[in-house]
């Protein structure tokens, strides 16, 4: 099922055309409009007309994480503010916040691009979908919102959390699509098990799973425990959100809307490109935002690329599922969270010592971020409600600047193992 | 007339307990009494011992997290409604008594009771004016 | 200050009154033609739509109430078939099942016409920048507000609830002008920036939009002061549309119901005869151009009363005083609504908890905090701590699922909760206003 055919269906000639003006378009956007793009522009000594053919893209400069952090709040904006109907951003302490913010219709792009997320996922206007993925700055609640709302189905904008009571509405309203992170719908099916409710029996029809990496063996247990069919989607809210990408029924890699993203591999090393089928790093350059466009931006995901035609119809390339990072990012539960981080929300909070070490495993399928503080004579107290305090402190502080639930534990001196002097810093105990 | 209580941070699992113990021993120094405030991932271990300073040293040379606090030790008589007696004074000045552990002296009918209170210098003088003995750090080290 | 649809909340009094009846008797045969329930209702009365010929005929139908809504849980008062329905919310039941109500696409265009109207009441234009800091969800604030300021084609930042420091930063960096929260949590806000060394002048709000929960003319002003902000008051109820039945202009003097979308009533909460025009009474509101999940005459049990006479904003629409109290015994604990029979129905389902608890409502600092209390049967109560903290958390798990709320749980001993001619005390409500 499409959502607008007609631009699904394109054979890649053309879509490589599309993308050909619209290219040409943006760089000269971006130029016009935004002065980091100018200055970098000029520094490499190239210029918007320039780009001539598809491949002339490698001319121009990468785009970074840091390059948008830096720009905090508005500087990548390209219109006025005025113009900008809706802001969101990462999560972050600050400076490390990236805001992105859209035009009215940059929210119609992303509203279709989510359209035919579900579309191509099996939702129709019949639909009922229970979106628990979280409301709030963070793109994916309000995105699936949107895309539902366009296609016409009905919305429970439950958010995250509360799995009894998801599990209740789902009995008691007929559910039939699922939005969430993959881990999180086995937990769902874990506490529906518990709660004496066979998921099986009810209407799930779908589920459309992302924001975090999931194996095919996950995609087995979801969808014998669920009884749906499991999908998988792909966005990053730098470039626009959820709607980057989505797997068709073929569940052969996940079609990447070209018409609206340019993507590229490149060798995260060295920064060449790296020719289709060959595993690297995924570069995006949005050929159709307004509020924010990015040139050539670095997501640090780690795909392959596939542009043969698809028994589904779409011609659009399909990039493999991500199973890696270039860099050290952890997913936790959706939220993407940087080591860094939680040293500088912990180095911040008086008396604790750089003594830390962050372990990520899973418990009830839900991803655990437990942070391990070893106890000095500065934080130490005889009384434990003193030693409660600290543990809530640091809790609520990854809390409010990071938005993740955390496990805090006091730990003895020296538990923590050095290796050469130096902590390892990061365990994750997930296998995925 | 503070007693200093030696305290340690132990996480709560199998050993921790019996590691400070043996530490102490080794190095000759006697518990006279202990308790544990537990938390589900830990506790804190207070010990009246023998030798403080020493017990301090040793244990931050085994890697232990140590705090050293000022706590009352209080003779009560060991008979039915003797350790009311003293905390009746303690409520009366509405003096709030954060916790407080107790142990038997042997060979005598009395009982020592180890309490830390929000306010030491006021608890002294209340409990002096009411009668109650206290005693000074040498003869608790010395039991 | 602007008037976004002058041409409806400007309409002369006869001529609303006539467009009130025309809505009346469409949703009379709307309901009528697709819901038993009111079938039934008019049918015992022997009233047919088509008899309805003044706004004074509405007064021989029934009142109907939360209870009634809730037994049709969950879709038994859609006047629609599902496909039709683009959006569901919930409000909390008096016990256990919540109230669910719909909306067509047709409501969610007259939502957002009505929260763009009182958002345009209170100051807001294109060009601001609206901080959200109601909870997104099943809860109809955030939602309700998002919606009508991207109406207004305002800028909207999502943050949704919660995160304090996060919403004093985001207010700072992004230049906030306008902000959209309950009342005590502005304050909260404004205790915290404090804290952190924000000065009024590094903030540039401009306007508060403030709802959900009763406050007083003295809160509004410690808010306008510590803020820097105009602060209005808004009036809403989930199962009527959500926010955007009512807002106050720059007057102030008053909340101006949107009432070509709804009829209000006043009555006398004890007889259900209607009081006289002033005279404070419980509100009765009927929903005159819901599609989805219309009402006829459902009581609020809000205590108010509305205002007599003209408004010099140039708005027509009747005046409501701001929310004084309620005729029951619901409580709102920051922004959410709880019975206290819908703890007592999730209590009961935990072993080993005794049917004795108490609610307590403070104020920590400016924020609202539920502590509940509750006896443990002397058979379950844990010697070893770890034990005692995860039963603690099961109880609070329990309430939260079922509340929405967070809470915090006492264990008490056995025959600790006091009790009053054997029946304990179940509220204690320690806020001043």
């Amino acid at each position: 099922m499409y959502w607008q055919p007609e631009i699904e269906t394109l054979p890649r000639t053309e879509i490589k055309n599309i993308q050909k003006d619209r290219l040409a378009k943006i760089l000269e956007y971006c130029y016009q409009k935004i002065p980091f793009y100018r200055e970098k522009f000029d520094e490499e000594g190239v210029k918007p007309s320039d780009f001539e053919h598809l491949e002339d893209i490698t001319k121009f400069p990468f785009t970074v994480k840091d390059d948008l952090r830096k720009a905090y709040p508005y500087k990548m904006f390209a219109v006025p503010l005025k113009e900008i109907v809706r802001v969101h951003a990462s999560s972050g302490t600050t400076g490390q916040i990236t805001v992105v913010g859209y035009t009215k219709n940059d929210i119609e792009v992303w509203s279709e691009l989510m359209a035919r997320t579900l579309v191509a996922c099996g939702v129709t206007e019949d639909d009922v979908v229970q979106n628990a993925y979280g409301y709030g700055l963070f793109t994916g609640g309000l995105g699936f919102h949107y895309g539902a709302e366009r296609v016409g189905a009905t919305v429970i904008p439950i958010s995250g959390g509360n799995t009894k009571r998801q599990v209740q509405i789902m009995k008691d309203f007929g559910t039939t699509i699922l939005t969430c992170t993959p881990s999180y719908s086995l937990y769902v099916a874990e506490v529906a098990e518990e709660e004496g409710v066979d998921l099986k029996k009810l209407n799930l029809k779908a589920g459309i799973f992302g924001a975090e990496p999931w194996s095919e063996n996950m995609r087995s247990e979801i969808e014998e425990r669920l009884n749906l069919d499991a999908r998988d989607i792909y966005g990053l809210s730098e470039v626009i959100g959820p709607g980057v990408s989505v797997e068709c029924e073929a569940k052969d890699g996940l079609h990447i809307f070209e018409d609206h993203f340019f993507v590229e591999i490149i060798d995260p090393e060295t920064g060449e490109q790296k020719p289709y089928g060959e595993r690297g790093e995924l570069v995006i350059t949005t050929l159709t935002k307004e509020g924010i466009p990015v040139v050539r931006y670095r997501t640090r995901d780690l795909t392959v690329l596939n542009p043969e035609p698809c028994s589904c119809g779409r011609h659009f390339v399909r990039m493999a599922k991500v199973t890696g990072r270039a860099d050290d990012m952890l997913i936790i539960r959706g939220v993407n969270v940087f080591p860094s981080q939680i040293e500088e929300i912990l180095m911040q909070i008086e008396g604790v010592e750089p003594h830390y070490q962050i372990l990520v495993y899973r418990e009830d399928h839900l991803d655990v971020l437990e942070v391990q503080v070893e106890v000095n004579e500065k934080i130490f107290s005889d009384e434990v409600k003193r030693l409660l305090e600290i543990e809530s402190k640091i809790k609520q502080e990854i809390q409010s600047a990071l938005g993740v639930s955390s496990k805090v534990k006091l730990v003895e001196p020296k538990t923590i193992a050095r290796s050469e002097g130096k902590a390892k810093r990061v365990i994750d105990q997930r296998v995925i | 007339m503070f007693v200093k209580q030696v305290s340690v941070f132990l996480e709560n699992k199998e050993g921790r307990l019996y590691e400070v113990c043996h530490v102490l021993g080794d190095a000759g120094i006697n518990i006279r009494a202990l308790c544990i405030a537990e938390t589900a991932d830990y506790g804190v271990v207070r010990m009246i011992v023998s030798d403080p300073e020493k017990a301090i040293s040793v244990l931050r040379n085994s890697g232990f997290t140590v705090s050293e606090t000022d706590v009352l030790a209080v003779v009560v008589p060991d008979k039915p409604g003797g350790l009311a007696q003293v905390l009746r004074i303690l409520k009366d000045a509405m003096i709030n008594v954060e916790y407080l552990y107790c142990f038997i002296e042997p060979g005598t009918d009395r009982a020592i009771d180890i309490m830390r209170v929000e306010n030491t210098e006021a608890a002294i003088n209340v409990l002096k004016d009411g009668n109650v003995e206290i005693l000074t750090p040498a003869e608790v080290y010395g039991i | 200050m602007s008037i976004w649809s002058p041409e409806y909340e400007t309409m002369p009094e006869e001529q609303l009154r006539e467009l009130q009846l025309k809505r009346l008797r469409w949703v009379a045969h709307w309901v009528y033609e697709r819901l038993s329930f009111y079938r039934k209702k008019f049918d015992e009365v022997k009233l047919r739509p088509e008899d309805i010929t003044s706004l004074e005929d509405l007064k021989n139908l029934p009142f109907i109430s939360k209870d009634e809504l809730r037994k049709n849980y969950p879709f038994g008062m859609f006047a629609v078939p599902l496909d039709n329905v683009v959006r569901i919310h919930s409000s909390s039941g008096t016990t256990g099942k919540p109230v669910v109500v719909g909306y067509t696409r047709g409501d969610l265009n007259t939502w957002s016409e009505v929260v763009a109207r009182i958002a345009s009441a209170a100051g807001v234009k294109k060009g601001d920048i609206c901080q959200i800091a109601f909870g997104y969800g099943l809860f109809t604030g955030g939602f309700g507000l998002h919606y009508g300021l991207e109406r207004i084609g305002a800028t909207v930042i999502p943050v949704s609830a919660g995160q304090t420091e996060r919403q004093i930063n985001i207010m700072m960096d992004f230049g906030s002008t306008v902000l959209v929260c309950t009342p005590s949590y502005a304050l909260h806000l404004a205790e915290v920036a404090e804290g952190m060394g924000v000065k009024k002048g590094d903030l540039r709000l401009r306007v508060g939009l403030f709802g959900a929960e009763p406050w007083s003319e003295n809160m509004r002003r410690e808010i306008e002061e510590r803020l820097g902000i105009f602060a209005t008051d808004n009036y809403g109820l989930t199962e009527v549309i959500g926010p955007g039945i009512a807002g106050e202009c720059q007057e102030r003097n008053g909340l101006h119901i949107n009432e070509d979308h709804f009829l209000v009533e006043v009555i006398n909460p004890d007889t259900g005869e209607a009081v006289e025009m002033g005279e404070s009474g419980e509100l009765v509101f009927t929903s005159l151009t819901r599609e989805a999940f219309p009402v006829i005459r459902f009581r609020t049990r809000d205590l108010s009363r509305l205002i007599p006479g003209s408004c010099p904003c140039g708005r027509t629409f009747v005046r409501m005083e701001r929310v004084k109290g309620r005729t029951d015994d619901m409580i709102i604990v920051r922004g959410v609504n709880i019975f206290p029979s819908q703890v007592e129905s999730a209590l009961l389902e935990i072993e080993g908890v005794e049917p004795h608890f108490q609610i307590v409502v403070d104020k920590k600092g400016h924020l609202d905090e539920l502590e509940v209390r509750v006896e443990v049967e002397e058979a379950f109560f844990p010697d070893a701590m770890r034990k005692l903290v995860e039963f603690q958390k099961k109880v609070e798990d329990k309430l939260m699922a079922s509340l929405g709320v967070r809470t915090k749980v006492t264990l008490v001993e056995p025959r600790t909760i006091g009790r009053t001619a054997g029946k304990a005390k179940r509220v204690i409500d320690k806020r001043m206003y």
